[in-house]
């Protein structure tokens, strides 16, 4: 049974002007990025400012046409939408056009599309309903392992392009299943692997065993809540280490360097303490030794990954985030010139039109994924300030519009398209200001691009039209 | 429930606090921070490239052997460019305006607003003249580059040459942009990343009017260049230039290591060419024309000519037999001008008979390794022929045969040692034995050694059973020690007792009575010890091979020269050896020798063949 309700009065327009405002200041910031004083009318169809303002009209059109179907309809055809966003996956990979190195792109006559960026659209809505199935809960571990196949297939597939930024956005639903009871461990799991992934890169290996071993004393101590067994850990560690010392200085041919001794007192103590487990039925040490071991395997697989399985150009991204290389000529110019551009904009920004460094062609992508530096360098402080704002507003209030829908359905979507959203604001401008290493994804509604833009306004509309048929629910 | 309810207002305070974090820097960034300031006329940054000084190589006592010099690009930036006198500049360029016009095109094309080429390696004269006027043209700046240059016409193969990145080498290696140089082949190859250095740049803020203005952000994202290291090589320079003019009119290639490290002495590959052919805007030309020549002297033969050894390869084939038991000291074998067996003869020249072990390398006796191989073969204790081919081959390629030597330097080729496959396919399984590959015996055959394989075996021979890889550079700047892989030793098969023989008949070739084959190439006051070769042709004249290795005792150095179209080992090979042994080793040619020296100086065997 539902209610009847006036769609136009329900529909959450405050969202809607948020929507229209960003699109608008992209579409604005868009004409001075590439501005080309030959076609200066920001209306001329061959430039690509022109060419955003039919995206736009067209976006609007969709956003539309998603507002009068039916709500109910996205719930069914989730899945629909789920399997031929992977379908289209499948298919770029085989008849794609190679761009830049990867298959990202589908030509359909002369149209051409994306399909990684609807691939997103497709998981909101194929976890949303598989999380609001009869009976699944995250905490469960099968239900856990589907719903992360169900994120990380799309995942794959589009990694196989490859388009590394698209695939990590998928990272980003981890916020969506947090909010749906993943449970905390699992979480601060996922957390501490980002940690020590990197803390691998920045600390040697010495370092690092001594870092996670004194993590695990921690826990130990506060598992047990005995400071003084992670004491005693601690001694017996430290005796075993001074014996191996001792010995070196007597016996040198015995080549012990700081790491290996270390290595064996762990292991040594490690030993000791799964003995007194068995004897003194001490529960937790399988626990923590069990993370101590992952641990340390992990760093060594980070590394051997980093070094041996990532591209050299990922590597130097990476480097040059962490401050170890600078190379202004190469990896590191997109990010010397994006902060350039946005620095120079000071306080209230050079003026409309005025950028240099943007006129000059100094950022590159400056149209797409470095939009950003076009609204620090023109509009300044002021005008970033504004951008950050205007973002972190939509964002709180898709939680406020999540948290006031009574079907659980619209409610897990709305964290889909939170996640998604959060995900490519927080990387697309940590990147431009160096925050975060220089992953090429767009910033939602500002970046030039027919595909990223209604794939987005689909992603925010369908969640706009759920939103305004709550009320059709009985409580 | 509740407790995931809570959980959305962790995420709003994660939104929150990103949100902070991001205005906060950009805070920082855009008002703490003035770096970024631009003054109000609008100007614009230059990027400047600092290219490092390639780095030096030196031969191994020190003389300069290659080094750079100044020479500068000519940049153009379309955006800053204001009309100007093309003729006035094409003139100054020594160019036609259409290709200036042309080149202006190209860099429009590429992008308004970042610089471009437009010509290259303009001299240092042409660079003072230029630099005084370019204020007439803005839009135009020079960018500094060097060249290499070679203090000596020699050594071409060994140095390679350097020239500009390809879009492969630049997909390869991010490092690289277009307009950079890089090393294409030899040393300069082989030592890229140590001979390059790392780029630097400089930002400039340039005004419209085409005036520095000064550094921008202060020199804050400036980087300075770091040189490039300096090499020493192991060449004796002096010992390579020799060389080169005993070969030259003549094919072939000359390969000298000292045995006790495995550093080469010279690497010659003939005929050769002047390195300075391939420098600079002159390359292209040039280089198609050497590439179109009949006599290859690109092709890099001390390293990549395959060669049958001749009869070079009696001592090992000598070596493997007391190894394996089957002859010794005082084995002697009957020679009637050759070997006769089933229907095959092998022929030999006149000599006394029968020969001992130590004579039959002296006098080169093609019959008593006929003997000596096939009783290596067919020793009772291997079931099969396969097996006994087997054990003789793993003695062969102990010595370093068949396979790369990895020495230092690229493109190196394996050479070729056969297996027991390859005759099977060509005769059929079980269809051969000893007396079908005899040929092996004597060095001919299937066998395929490069010349630098033949001078590390003379080295084995030398330090009485092992070698190290041979290599071309002994210290590279900076470095506390060359690559451990070069002091590594590589172990023969055979046991050091053996080669006391061997090399008894080695030094009895060049320094005892008739019938020895190479007594020209005996010195005065150094036990030079030596093998000829005689290598058959069947385009053509017989090659001329020698190995040798000198003093007897505590050897210095060991050679080989291979010789195309020459004859008898004896004729060019032994004297040409003997002449470089003496030449390093005692500095000059001894008066009663010096007619030797002339005859190999004066010797032309490629115009003859010509005509």
């Amino acid at each position: 049974m539902r209610r009847k309700v006036n769609l136009f009065s329900s529909i959450d327009w405050f969202t809607v002007l948020l929507y229209l405002a960003m699109v608008f200041l992209g579409w604005v910031n868009i004409y001075s990025a590439v501005y080309n004083e030959e076609f200066d009318s920001i209306f001329n169809i061959s430039q690509r400012y022109g060419k955003q303002l039919i995206w736009i009209i067209a976006a609007i059109v969709l956003a539309m046409i998603v507002i009068l179907i039916d709500s109910q309809f996205y719930q069914l055809f989730a899945y629909i939408f789920y399997g031929l966003a992977i379908l289209l996956l499948l298919l770029v990979l085989v008849f794609g056009a190679e761009v830049h190195g990867s298959k990202s792109w589908l030509a359909i006559g002369s149209f051409q599309l994306q399909p990684s960026e609807f691939a997103k659209l497709g998981t909101a809505l194929a976890l949303a309903r598989y999380l609001t199935s009869h009976n699944v809960n995250l905490a469960k571990l099968p239900h856990l392992a589907i719903s992360l196949i169900i994120m990380f297939t799309p995942a794959v597939l589009i990694m196989l392009q490859p388009d590394m930024g698209s695939t990590l956005v998928y990272a980003s639903f981890f916020i969506l299943l947090y909010r749906e009871g993943l449970p905390n461990s699992l979480f601060f799991m996922a957390i501490a692997v980002v940690i020590l992934f990197f803390l691998t890169l920045i600390f040697e290996k010495l370092m690092l065993l001594l870092i996670i071993f004194s993590f695990a004393l921690i826990v130990f101590g506060f598992i047990e809540k005995s400071l003084k067994k992670s004491l005693v850990a601690a001694l017996l560690f430290l005796g075993i280490a001074g014996f191996l010392k001792a010995v070196t200085f007597f016996v040198p041919a015995l080549e012990l360097t700081l790491y290996r001794i270390i290595f064996i007192s762990l292991g040594a103590s490690s030993v000791i303490y799964i003995i007194l487990a068995f004897t003194q039925k001490i529960r937790s040490v399988f626990l923590v030794l069990t993370m101590l071991v992952s641990a340390v395997l992990f760093t060594y697989s980070v590394d051997y990954v980093f070094h041996n399985l990532l591209e050299s150009h990922q590597r130097t991204r990476i480097n040059i985030m962490l401050g170890f290389e600078t190379d202004p000529l190469g990896m590191g110019y997109n990010l010397n010139q994006s902060k350039i551009a946005i620095g120079s904009g000071g306080l209230s920004g050079k003026g409309f039109l005025q950028g240099t460094q943007t006129k000059f062609d100094f950022v590159p992508e400056q149209s797409t994924d470095f939009i950003f530096c076009t609204v620090g360098e023109e509009w300044g402080f002021l005008g970033t300030a504004f951008v950050v704002i205007l973002f972190a507003t939509l964002l709180l209030r898709l939680i406020f519009i999540a948290e006031r829908q009574r079907s659980a359905f619209s409610r897990v979507y709305a964290y889909g398209v939170i996640s998604i959203l959060f995900f490519h604001f927080v990387i697309n401008i940590g990147m431009t200001i160096g925050l975060v290493p220089v992953i090429g994804i767009p910033l939602p509604f500002f970046s030039y691009g027919g595909s990223s833009l209604w794939a987005f306004t689909i992603l925010l509309f369908i969640l706009v039209r759920l939103d305004a048929s709550r009320m059709e629910l009985l409580r | 429930m509740d407790q995931l309810n809570a959980r959305k207002y962790i995420i709003g305070i994660l939104i929150v606090l990103v949100s902070i974090i991001f205005v906060v820097k950009l805070f920082a960034l855009q008002v703490v921070d003035s770096s970024y300031k631009f003054s109000a006329e609008n100007n614009s940054q230059r990027y400047v490239t600092q290219y490092p000084a390639r780095g030096l190589i030196y031969d191994r006592d020190g003389d300069l052997l290659v080094y750079n010099e100044a020479a500068y690009d000519l940049m153009v930036n379309p955006a800053q460019l204001a009309s100007f006198d093309t003729l006035a500049l094409s003139s100054l360029l020594s160019i036609e305006p259409e290709q200036l016009r042309e080149s202006l095109v190209k860099a429009r094309s590429y992008s308004r607003y970042k610089p471009s080429i437009i010509l290259k390696q303009l001299s240092s004269k042409k660079y003072a003249v230029l630099q005084e006027k370019l204020y007439q043209f803005p839009g135009f700046f020079v960018q500094p580059r060097t060249l290499r240059t070679y203090s000596d016409t020699v050594a071409a193969h060994l140095f390679g040459y350097v020239g500009e990145v390809d879009n492969k080498a630049i997909q390869d290696n991010p490092y690289y942009q277009m307009g950079d140089y890089l090393g294409i082949s030899g040393i300069e190859k082989a030592y890229e990343k140590y001979l390059r250095g790392k780029k630097g740049v400089n930002i400039y803020l340039v005004d419209v009017h085409n005036n520095v203005k000064g550094a921008f952000a202060d020199g804050k994202y400036d980087t300075a260049a770091v040189f490039g290291q300096n090499l020493v090589s192991t060449i004796d320079i002096d010992l390579q230039r020799y060389g080169e003019q005993l070969m030259q009119n003549k094919t072939g290639s000359i390969v000298a290591i000292e045995p006790s490290t495995g550093e080469i002495l010279s690497l010659i590959s003939a005929p050769t060419y002047d390195p300075d052919l391939l420098v600079g805007r002159v390359r292209t030309a040039n280089y198609r024309k050497l590439a179109n020549d009949t006599l290859k002297p690109l092709f890099n033969r001390a390293l990549m000519a395959k060669y049958p050894p001749g009869s070079t390869f009696k001592v090992i084939n000598a070596l493997i037999g007391m190894q394996e038991g089957v002859v010794g000291y005082n084995s002697k074998f009957y020679c009637d001008m050759g070997y006769y067996a089933g229907g095959l003869h092998v022929g030999c020249h006149s000599h006394y008979s029968p020969l001992n072990l130590p004579h039959s390398i002296s006098n080169s006796c093609n019959a008593y390794y006929c003997n000596v191989f096939r009783k290596i073969i067919d020793d009772p204790k291997f079931p099969t022929v396969d097996d006994g081919f087997n054990n003789w081959r793993n003695h062969v390629i102990s010595f370093g045969f068949g396979d790369k030597l990895n020495i230092d330097l690229l493109n190196e080729a394996s050479g070729f040692v056969p297996q027991t496959s390859y005759y099977d396919r060509y005769y059929g399984d079980n269809r051969w034995k000893s007396l079908t590959i005899v040929s092996l015996a004597i060095g001919q055959g299937e066998l395929g050694i490069t010349p630098l394989q033949m001078a590390n075996m003379t080295a084995a021979i030398a330090n009485r059973g092992y070698y190290y890889t041979p290599h071309i550079i002994k210290e590279i700047q900076n470095l506390p020690m060359i690559n451990p892989r070069f002091t590594r030793r590589f172990n023969t098969t055979i046991d050091t007792t053996w080669y006391g023989p061997a090399i008894e008949g080695m030094e009895m070739a060049v320094n005892g009575g008739t019938g020895s084959t190479a007594r020209i190439a005996k010195l005065d006051d150094i036990i030079v010890c030596g093998k000829t070769g005689t290598a058959e042709n069947p385009h053509g004249e017989d090659h001329s091979i020698f190995i040798a290795f000198a003093p007897k005792d505590n050897p210095e150095i060991a050679i080989a020269v291979y010789v195309e179209n020459a004859g008898y080992g004896s004729t060019y090979a032994a004297p040409i050896a003997s002449l470089m042994i003496e030449k390093y080793l005692k500095n000059e040619i001894s008066y009663r020798r010096k007619w030797i020296e002339q005859r190999m100086l004066n010797a032309d065997l490629i115009h003859t063949e010509k005509e």
